[in-house]
């Protein structure tokens, strides 16, 4: 198989995007054109998986330009895995968006400039998962940053100007710093080429290739919200529209985990940073947690706790064995999904109730059931009840942790199980104020129901009745994270595969230089 | 090869001004902190750049005489970047400016509330049942006017979190009806 179809991921959406903006005037195109360019790059990531079970690691020059000088697009298990799953979720949260759009009479989303962004958005996302040197990295980052940038500002009112402010400036100041990372790394290796550079930093000395890991590890962690770079995440993600904050929610904090991932275990294989990693996985799970349990804001209480899952990830991360690895990838799948269903959630809860703070909801498990079912579904996902997704995910983690052993691993393994607890606090809370008690009077009103149930008012009634729209992709998240609980085994085995690769490294590097690796 | 000691030295001059301008409160001494920045990082890529040589254009000067051409095109992809965030900022701060008449950076929604919070124990400690309602007012008095004004801005940005809700807060079932 020709090996360019791993530009595709990146070249589809881009393409669409200027197809989008052409269509500005009509909004009916541009959603065609969106759903079919994604539909198309899930297709592509899935024939890429079946390629890379195959063949192994397919690695593709851009433009014919040999490596290490030109640019490279490496797919191998660990990319293929982050791109289909991007792609199922951008497309489930597109389908939603516009189920929302439509009904709410185009309020929320502008959409002549919404289509065109989302797509360079998905664009960037995939082109930071299958870069293959450090330098394509910062522009599939400055890409989905970008786009980002627009969409949490959409529509440019007050609260959403705020919030944008604080994360533009944020953004921007660790790519700055990613910048300078990469000039000292160039001028340390004269590369940036990262199969290259796995080869090339083993040469330099200690001192200066920590410094070089560090500068790389804060410029990430800033994008990963880890503690105590993540203040900035819970302020600005809730007061973009739901949709947008489902995505931001699911993916983008993940490609600076995968970044990190990339860079830790194939650049520093020596692990020199394990334990400070290890440790700032610890504090943005507890921290984290401890955030999400003081909110009484939905919405707010999940940013919380989308940090503090962080922590999890970054803890196998850091634990840096073969299993640890392999849960800690599983883990980022399930949290991906899970992480985008939840808000999706909590953006029908707005709709149907007009608010997500917690005082000012009730009843809502009488009022709306289904909406109630999926959300406790995916709630204990999310804090890990027995047999879901979550639960295998930590399992996994803290399995890895205990063969490792050491004291530091078990204070991880105890962090862990706390946070998991008071994630289950945070949840019960949500639950208690605005699921159970009897439904506030101006939400019985504002369904037209009376106290009995009975309904008093068709007309009230009938608009807090959810687009089909909105539901279907949220229900679809839901049973895709279902769907990960059943096909845990094989899904385990893939990351176990994906994981050996990563520690061996030398699949990456052979399939960059075709087996001809140069010094 | 020996670095240009007057590069390294403009390199951290404008690194350190671009840091304090970024620690300022307003978006725009902001914006000129980040391009400082980016300028400095300019520089270190020439600084990377190893020894000054010719125009790395093929036929303009000997193979073996060129200067370094990678990093080069490597920052003229991050100009690019630069000047499109440089422009979206100028359009927030410009935003900034139209909403709030300043463009001052605001505190975070926690941080208000927290503020808020502190505030109401302020009042509380002060407020004493016996002496009536007069020296309650008195002892929020105390609270400093620029302590209201942030909790005022915080309820209100708080309450805008949830939609459009704030402009109608006597009749609860406007808002459901206006979504």
């Amino acid at each position: 198989m020709n090996p360019s179809i791993v530009a595709l991921p990146v070249a589809i959406p881009l393409f669409a995007a200027a197809l989008t903006l052409v269509a500005g005037r009509r909004p009916r195109a541009q959603l065609w054109i969106s759903v079919f360019a994604l539909t198309l790059v899930l297709a592509v990531a899935t024939v890429l998986l079946i390629q890379v079970e195959e063949h192994g690691t397919i690695a593709f020059s851009v433009g014919g330009w040999p490596p290490p000088i030109g640019i490279e697009l490496v797919a191998d298990r660990l990319s293929v895995l982050m791109v289909i799953v991007s792609a199922a979720v951008t497309l489930a949260v597109l389908v939603y968006s516009q189920g929302q759009g439509i009904s709410d009479a185009n309020e929320e989303t502008p959409l002549s400039i919404y289509h065109p962004t989302y797509l360079v958005l998905v664009a960037g996302v995939a082109n930071a998962f299958l870069a293959g040197d450090l330098f394509n990295l910062f522009v599939g980052f400055e890409i989905l940053l970008g786009a980002s940038y627009v969409l949490i500002t959409l529509g440019g009112t007050r609260s959403r100007i705020r919030a944008g402010t604080t994360y533009v400036v944020v953004g921007v100041i660790s790519s700055t710093l990613f910048l300078i990372a990469i000039a000292l790394i160039y001028a340390a290796t004269g590369t940036v080429n990262m199969a290259q550079l796995s080869i090339r930093l083993a040469d330099v000395a200690v001192p200066v290739a920590l410094g070089l890991q560090a500068m790389l590890l804060v410029a990430f962690a800033v994008k990963a919200a880890i503690f105590p770079l993540s203040a900035w995440l819970p302020d600005s993600y809730p007061t973009a529209p739901a949709p947008i904050t489902a995505v931001f929610a699911g993916l983008l904090t993940k490609v600076g985990v995968y970044a990190i991932l990339r860079t830790q275990t194939l650049l520093f294989p020596e692990g020199r940073l394990d334990a400070l990693l290890m440790w700032a996985g610890l504090l943005t799970m507890i921290v984290g947690i401890l955030g999400a349990v003081a909110q009484s804001d939905i919405k707010r209480m999940l940013s919380f706790t989308l940090v503090s899952h962080i922590g999890f990830i970054v803890f196998g991360i850091g634990l840096a064995t073969t299993d640890a690895v392999s849960a800690a990838m599983f883990y980022v799948v399930h949290h991906i999904i899970v992480q985008t269903t939840l808000f999706l959630i909590a953006g029908l809860i707005e709709r149907t109730a007009g608010t997500t703070s917690i005082p000012r909801l009730g009843g809502l498990a009488r009022l709306a059931p289904f909406l109630a079912a999926i959300f406790l579904v995916s709630a204990f996902n999310l804090s890990g009840i027995p047999p879901l997704s979550g639960f295998l995910g930590k399992l996994g983690l803290m399995e890895a942790a205990v063969d490792k052993g050491g004291w530091l691993s078990y204070v991880l393994v105890a962090g862990g199980i706390v946070t998991t607890l008071l994630t289950l606090f945070a949840i019960g809370k949500v639950w208690n104020g605005a699921f159970w008690q009897a439904p506030p009077d101006r939400l019985l009103r504002s369904f037209g129901v009376n106290e009995d149930g009975v309904t008093v008012d068709e007309e009230r009634s009938s608009k807090t009745i959810i687009p089909m729209g909105m539901l279907i992709p949220t229900t679809a998240l839901v049973v895709l994270a279902l769907a990960l609980t059943v096909f845990a085994g094989p899904i385990f085995d893939y990351t176990q595969r994906a994981s050996q690769e990563l520690i061996q490294r030398t699949p990456y590097i052979e399939a960059v230089f075709n087996k001809e690796v140069p010094r | 090869m020996s670095p240009n000691l007057t590069l390294i030295i403009t390199m951290g001059v404008l690194f350190a001004a671009g840091v304090y301008l970024i620690l300022e409160r307003s978006l725009t001494r902001i914006l000129v902190g980040i391009l400082l920045m980016s300028n400095a990082t300019a520089i270190l890529f020439i600084l990377i750049s190893g020894p000054n040589r010719g125009v790395p254009i093929i036929g303009m000067s000997p193979e073996d005489q060129m200067s370094d051409p990678l990093p080069q095109a490597m920052f003229l992809t991050a100009i690019v970047i630069g000047l499109g965030l440089t422009g979206f900022v100028l359009a927030l701060a410009h935003r900034t400016w139209q909403l709030n008449r300043n463009d001052e950076v605001q505190d975070d929604i926690e941080d208000r509330r927290i503020i808020r919070l502190a505030q109401r124990d302020k009042e509380s400690s002060t407020y004493e049942p016996d002496e009536g309602p007069d020296d309650s007012h008195e002892a929020s008095d105390e609270v400093s006017d620029t302590d209201s004004r942030q909790a005022a801005e915080a309820e209100e940005i708080y309450l805008q979190l949830h939609g459009r809700r704030i402009n109608d807060p006597k009749d609860p079932d406007e808002e459901v009806d206006s979504e």
